[in-house]
């Protein structure tokens, strides 16, 4: 049976809902008019992956050899835009012999995996399921 | 700033702050369930670091 043009306009509108709330932290909740929630998202996110940067954190590269490299950079990769502009303006090098190294990765990682739950709690939403 | 526990600390308080914000509606319930979750995340690490204090490295 083929979609109707309402059902693949809501399909649409789902993924473009989805790689906003991917891109910015909390753009799918101010969307969807959940602005409180959206706001403490788009604050808390990036500033604790700014802090794992100053933590001198590593953003790990796509190295397929490596798979818990691997799996730590799509982690990271989590962040969309924060993460692109981390790596477009150099930070994210990371210094193995920091004693905040590790804990640096883990605000990095966590941030990351924090926002895809909340790029999920967005799709609920939009598809009424809370 | 290089202090483990005020680390542990401020990434617990990250965590809770989203996950409470994910869960809950009530901005009461979220506070409630956060500063539960909080307070779990703090006093585990403070439990599980004396269980390994005895341990060598």
């Amino acid at each position: 049976m083929r979609a109707t043009a309402a059902e693949e306009s809501q399909s649409g509108n789902l993924v473009l809902l989805c790689l906003a709330s991917w891109a910015i932290p909390g753009a799918g909740h101010l969307w969807l008019g959940r602005r409180n929630k959206g706001l403490v998202f788009l604050v808390a996110l990036p500033l604790m992956f700014a802090i794992g940067l100053a933590l001198r954190g590593r953003l790990f590269p796509f190295d397929f050899s490596d798979p818990l490299v691997l799996l730590e950079a799509m982690a990271d990769f989590g962040m969309g835009a924060t993460y692109f502009l981390s790596k477009a303006l150099g930070y994210g090098a990371g210094d193995v012999r920091a004693v905040t190294y590790e804990y640096g990765n883990a605000f990095l990682v966590v941030a990351g995996l924090l926002n895809l739950l909340v790029v999920i709690d967005a799709y609920d939403i939009a598809l009424g399921r809370k | 700033m290089r202090s483990h526990l005020l680390l542990l600390i401020l990434f617990a308080f990250f965590v809770s702050l989203v996950f409470a914000a994910i869960a809950k509606d009530d901005v009461k319930e979220q506070i409630r369930y956060g500063g539960a979750m909080f307070a779990g995340f703090v006093a585990s690490a403070v439990v599980l670091g004396w269980l390994m204090y005895p341990f060598p490295l």
